[in-house]
């Protein structure tokens, strides 16, 4: 299989995580945009890494690393909206916004 | 060796009587009595001292040198040294004599001062500054000596600070000096260069070629107009009068405006024709316009100060005309006459409480003993004889008629007019000072500034002392020099003084209690306000110079610090632009983060 195909799959994925975090005012789908940008990243690293017969695999590595990572991110990202759903009982983010300038 | 112990007593007293005059601090009536006795103390006795040891220096008359130390600089090495010759001990001499003479007189006349500790210290530093002027071996340690001089002059003259013309007339003083000292230093640096050595010795027997030497003199010589209050820098003298009465006989009488006609006989021969004829040109014109700006004055110390600018114009002309010691006599004889005149003066003004020759008159009666000190004083001033003024007039006049200087007829003719007119002007102030009806009113309690009223008594003992005792070299000191004497140019003198004391004795006969300054008729607005030359000064100098620095207060308040301040609303406005953008929606930072990643991956490739 040539390499452009999982390429482009993995731009078209990336390009919805970008779109969900930037427009999805529901805080619990801005994580799961988060988590279809990673996936993006890992299935590149995954598909350069056959591609470039790398002998250790050091692609393949760093996909079991990322996801990793974004299990533990949404551990404590579904915490934090968790706590914030309970003190202010509304997870959109548009309206969060008590740190900006008055 | 000496020396340095008469430099360094009176330097010790200032700074005993400045730290410990007042030890334990107090401000009640009660400490300040003590402390200005103890003041007094510390004043009067390393003075006193030190003259003792002026006069064993004389007792020697050992030339000699001593040197301290010699400050290796990378260019040309600074001696520390002292060096006691003829010249320098007679005027040691002389500031000795005076200085302790006005310590003595200041305990009276300041008492009851609360500044009274600082004012004796300013006294002993200064004293210890001209000793060193006087001692120095080297030119960079008499010009440290020259510009503490300056200092306490500013210090003492703006005594009575607490009156505003009192603090601008030192300033004036200061300013005015400093002018001329510019000029000193850098001839100080031209002399030193040319000759590899500032020791006065190496300069004077260095072969320096002679237009740098006209240039080095010259500069020299703003140093001493300006010290010695010589045409064109002397109108800081008569206002220096604003300060208390022994400070204008020791530092603006005999001692400190002495300094310049001192330094031009120390370095005498470095002196060329040229820069003589400039000084003899300032001198022949200032003798004359100081004269008859005394003539016209009203107020006695103002009357005394112009004399003096006069009577150092004396001098100069002499140095010019090639006297070189007719003037040294003349200094020391004008010291001890001056410093009596304005000692007496003092005690008239302590006696009336008025400057002015106005509220003055009778006063033979009440204070004898001044009277007769004064007239001597007056008597030495229009150069009567036996009174030393007339031999050093004399001299000077002698000196004047045979040189060989190319303005010699000038120097002759403007010495013999000031001759009359000092005989005027003198008189003048004699018979308005003692004679015709008592004018003394009771005056209500005295500003800061002015002394106090003493009701119809002679002055304290301690005044009446020092000016007795100066009287006496006032009236005799001439007859040191008496085998000097030429009989002509006394006689011509003599004539011409009477006949200026005449004509005026005759204006006031007529109407005794009016002023015989009127006899300058027209003449005499212009004498009063001395020819203008303070307002000249003030429209051609203080003028544009006060409005170039208000310029350059605007230009820094508004371009300087408008800058700054232009900067900083700016970025505050714009900081307040900027702040909308932080709404705190976490989506929209993002947005911009992307489109930043956005726009530098566009350029990398663009550019790259």
């Amino acid at each position: 299989m040539h390499v452009v195909y999982p390429a482009v799959v993995a731009a078209l994925l990336f390009s919805i995580g970008v779109y969900g975090v930037l427009a999805r005012r529901n805080t619990i789908l801005v994580l799961m945009s988060v988590e279809l940008m990673l996936n993006a990243v890992n299935l590149n690293l995954v598909a350069f890494d056959v591609w470039l017969r790398d002998v250790l695999h050091s692609g393949q590595v760093l996909t079991l690393f990322v996801i990793v990572i974004a299990a533990a991110e949404v551990g404590i990202g579904l915490a934090i909206v968790l706590a914030v759903f309970r003190t202010r009982k509304a997870i959109e983010l548009d309206r969060l916004r008590e740190l900006g300038e008055p | 060796m000496i020396a340095s112990l008469v430099v360094v007593l009176p330097f010790a007293g200032a700074v005993l009587g400045l730290l410990l005059s007042r030890y334990p601090h107090g401000r009640s009536p009660a400490e300040d009595l003590v402390a200005n006795k103890r003041a007094a103390w510390f004043g009067v006795v390393p003075t006193a001292l030190s003259t003792a040891l002026i006069g064993w220096l004389a007792w020697e008359d050992t030339p000699s040198t001593s040197v301290l130390t010699k400050i290796d600089t990378g260019g040309i090495a600074i001696t520390v040294g002292l060096e006691v010759a003829e010249l320098s001990v007679l005027t040691a001499m002389l500031v000795g004599v005076v200085a302790l003479a006005v310590q003595v007189y200041s305990v009276g006349y300041m008492r009851g001062e609360s500044r009274y500790p600082s004012f004796s210290a300013f006294i002993s530093l200064f004293t210890s500054a001209m000793l060193l002027v006087v001692f120095a071996a080297d030119l960079l340690v008499l010009y440290v000596g020259w510009e503490i001089m300056g200092l306490c002059s500013y210090l003492l003259v703006g005594h009575w600070w607490e009156e505003r013309a009192n603090s601008r007339a030192a300033i004036k003083a200061f300013l005015v000096t400093r002018l001329g000292d510019v000029g000193f230093l850098f001839g100080i640096f031209v002399l030193g260069f040319a000759a590899g050595s500032f020791r006065i010795a190496d300069i004077m027997a260095a072969d320096i070629p002679d237009s740098t030497l006209v240039l080095a003199t010259l500069l020299l010589l703003a140093g001493v107009a300006g010290k010695s209050a010589q045409v064109p820098l002397h109108t800081w003298l008569p206002d220096a009068m604003a300060g208390p009465t022994p400070i204008s006989a020791l530092i603006h009488a005999a001692t400190m405006v002495a300094a310049g006609i001192f330094v031009v006989a120390r370095l005498y021969v470095l002196f060329p024709q040229p820069t003589l004829d400039v000084l003899g040109v300032a001198a022949a014109i200032g003798m004359l316009g100081a004269a008859l700006a005394a003539f016209a004055q009203n107020d006695l110390k103002r009357v005394l100060a112009y004399s003096t600018i006069s009577q150092l114009a004396y001098m100069a002309a002499a140095l010019a005309g090639g006297a070189r010691d007719a003037a040294v006599f003349h200094l020391v004889t004008h010291g001890a006459f001056k410093a009596l005149l304005f000692l007496c003066a003092g005690a008239v003004i302590h006696h009336v409480g008025s400057n002015l020759l106005g509220h003055m008159g009778g006063l033979r009666r009440s204070t004898p003993v001044t009277f007769w000190t004064m007239t001597i004083g007056y008597a030495a001033l229009i150069g009567l004889p036996p009174a030393s003024g007339f031999f050093s007039k004399d001299a000077i006049l002698y000196g004047l008629e045979r040189s060989s200087s190319p303005i010699q007829l000038l120097l002759y003719g403007s010495a013999l007019l000031t001759v009359g007119v000092t005989g005027a002007y003198a008189t003048r102030a004699w018979l308005m000072t003692f004679f015709g009806t008592g004018k003394i009113q009771a005056l209500p309690e005295p500003a800061p500034g002015t002394a106090h009223v003493f009701d119809g008594r002679e002055a304290p003992l301690s005044m009446l002392w020092p000016m007795g005792v100066l009287a006496v070299p006032a009236l005799l000191l001439g007859f040191t020099d008496a085998g000097e004497f030429h009989l002509a140019p006394a006689v011509t003198a003599l004539v011409v003084a009477l006949l200026g004391a005449a004509f005026v004795y005759v204006i006031w006969r007529g109407a005794p209690e009016r002023d015989p300054a009127r006899l300058l008729g027209a003449f005499r607005d212009p004498c009063e306000q001395v020819f203008y030359v303070d307002r000249l000064y003030a429209a051609v100098f203080v003028r544009p110079v006060l409005a170039l620095a208000r310029g350059v207060v605007r230009a820094d308040d508004h371009v300087v610090d408008g800058a700054v301040r232009s900067t900083g609303r700016a970025t505050v406005g714009l900081s307040g632009l900027v702040r909308h953008l932080q709404n705190g929606n976490a989506q929209l930072y993002v947005t911009g983060v992307l489109a930043g990643v956005l726009l530098i991956a566009v350029g990398a490739v663009v550019l790259g």
